[in-house]
């Protein structure tokens, strides 16, 4: 990945990826690790601020690379606090990342591609199809370029794109978060939702200490592939085994995502087959309201039908909570965000 | 989750710009509109790819195109006769199990309904397909002859003769009638699919009946 002027980005460089390039510019091989200090973990944002490398090494660094962060473009804020930011992709694309507060924890949800190939039903990502994947570095740009960045607490990787149709881009930017010579940030704090790509899935879980949250809707096979395509290559049973096989530890933890569609996927019916399908799993649903999105068939759900979902699937003792909707009025709730009218209008 | 089986290339032929088809020896049985992963080396994560033959053929056919700086394509174009490569058991739910139904597709995704076609599924089927150009329209010759009117061809480039002039949205948004009682099958883009079910459910029907795959 090169920028505008064809100079490639030290942000998003692993360790690894540091040495291998000072050897390349034949400097010492500690120099990378001083690199790495001041890309993810101090306050600077150009080669020249690297004060602890000497000049010629600086000037070299310079001649090939840049520093590669780059500020939000645009920022939004919601009545109730949440701010939507607008980052430019290296292709000249648009993607968005959510930050939302909370009393006790501050959230990042960030994305991971420009737009979804996905195409779940649910989804105003999907609707603008696929225009690219994001690197590393612009992974983890929409953190270390965060305005509330200090005050940040949590991130989720539930923004634009699959995560797992990304895989080397997440797995490095979640090496630079959770790395002490990167970020040094707690797995614990991480959660990377996937609508179930299982190979990476696999991939995730066994080089990860990160949380992963799965994209259910139904329990029901037949419901599910109407909703989300993915269903035809992955089946559910196949997904929720892999986790089943996979020892997680009690640190970590499964969640499942579950946007309630009114009439559709809350019926006793839905909560008897969660209840099958999801014993023997430690994990939590997290039932989400759904938010309409232009031409979609489905509809939101009352605060009743969650309420009495989430009782109904807790009396079958499944650990069940419900997700406060936040930044809808400006599209940064779930399931909403989207670039495609700011690409149609940039005539991409 | 699979098993990998080492399968012999039968013949890897150039049919179209870009556009190849692999025609391997068959190792299992398979339901048409299902998938397999292919790769160079057991050990190596496999792409998946529908299954473009049908279910009584003794080979096994891929159709992909070369994807510059792709993992898999640009290496696989270059392989000959006789090369050793690795190929999954098949899997996924693509399958279509109704009497009557649409099949939709764009570019290579027109491998499951190829499939479907070629397992002798297409019996009442309406398959319309879209490219760019005729030579994209893979296998038009073999639905040309078996399934007469309800074989749609749309291409967008202006003077290819026997094709609805339009991408397959254009075509679907002209029609007087939509049939909202059948199912409908779409395989291609995610932007096609998407745009392709948002167009049917405008129309009035039910998201329940259509069924969509998708690239990844």
């Amino acid at each position: 990945m090169k920028d505008l002027i064809g100079k490639e980005p030290l942000f998003g460089k692993t360790l690894s990826e540091l040495e291998q390039m000072v050897l390349k510019l034949e400097m010492p091989k500690y120099t990378a690790s001083q690199i790495a200090d001041w890309l993810y973990k101090k306050e600077v944002s150009s080669i020249n601020a690297m004060s602890n490398i000497s000049k010629v090494h600086r000037d070299k660094l310079q001649e090939n690379f840049v520093f590669g962060l780059s500020d939000p473009v645009k920022e939004q804020a919601s009545v109730d606090g949440t701010k939507k930011y607008l980052y430019r992709s290296h292709v000249g694309k648009f993607i968005e990342a959510a930050y939302i507060p909370e009393r006790n924890r501050n959230t990042l949800c960030v994305s991971s591609q420009v737009g979804c190939k996905m195409g779940c039903l649910f989804c105003m990502t999907g609707k603008q199809g696929f225009q690219g994947q994001l690197s590393a570095g612009e992974i983890v740009n929409q953190i270390r370029s965060l305005p509330e960045r200090h005050q940040l607490t949590n991130i989720v990787y539930m923004g634009m794109g699959e995560p797992f149709d990304n895989l080397e881009g997440v797995m490095k930017s979640l090496e630079i978060l959770t790395s002490d010579w990167g970020m040094g940030m707690s797995p614990r704090r991480i959660t990377v939702s996937t609508i179930g790509i299982i190979p990476a899935m696999k991939v995730f879980l066994e080089n990860s200490k990160a949380h992963l949250a799965v994209s259910l809707h139904s329990p029901f096979e037949e419901e599910r592939r109407k909703l989300m395509p993915i269903e035809n290559v992955y089946a559910l049973p196949q997904v929720l085994k892999t986790i089943r096989e996979f020892p997680l530890g009690k640190q970590r933890r499964t969640s499942f995502e579950y946007i309630v569609f009114k009439g559709l996927n809350h019926s006793a019916r839905h909560v008897k087959e969660l209840a099958r399908i999801l014993t023997g799993i430690r994990c939590r649903i997290n039932l989400l309201y759904f938010h309409p999105i232009p031409d979609t068939p489905l509809e939101a759900p009352t605060d009743h039908i969650m309420q009495e979902f989430k009782e109904a699937l807790e009396a079958k003792g499944l650990t069940t909570t419900i997700r406060k909707s936040r930044g809808q009025d400006i599209y940064a709730a779930c399931g909403m965000l989207s670039t495609r009218e700011l690409q149609k209008k940039n005539g991409q | 989750m699979n098993k990998v089986y080492p399968v012999k290339i039968i013949a890897n032929t150039s049919i179209a710009p870009n556009t190849w088809l692999l025609r391997c020896n068959r190792m299992w049985e398979f339901e048409a509109g299902q998938v397999v992963g292919i790769s160079f080396h057991p050990d190596d994560e496999p792409r998946l790819y529908s299954i473009a033959s049908g279910t009584q053929h003794h080979e096994v056919w891929i159709l992909y195109t070369v994807k510059p700086g792709g993992l898999l394509t640009p290496q696989l174009s270059t392989r000959n006769k006789g090369d050793t490569i690795y190929m999954t058991d098949p899997f996924g739910n693509f399958v279509c199990r109704e009497d009557k139904a649409v099949w939709i597709a764009t570019g290579t995704g027109i491998a499951p309904f190829a499939s479907m076609f070629f397992s002798g599924q297409h019996t009442k089927k309406k398959l319309i397909q879209g490219s760019r150009s005729k030579d994209g329209l893979y296998f038009h010759d073999f639905f040309y002859s078996e399934l007469g009117r309800d074989y749609q061809p749309c291409c967008s480039r202006i003077g290819e003769e026997g094709c609805f002039r339009g991408r397959v949205t254009d075509y679907l948004a002209n029609l007087e009638m939509i049939d909202a009682e059948i199912p409908y099958y779409l395989c291609g883009s995610a932007e096609m699919v998407v745009d392709v079910r948002d167009l049917l459910i405008a129309r009035g029907v039910p998201f329940e009946r259509i069924m969509a795959e998708i690239f990844f």
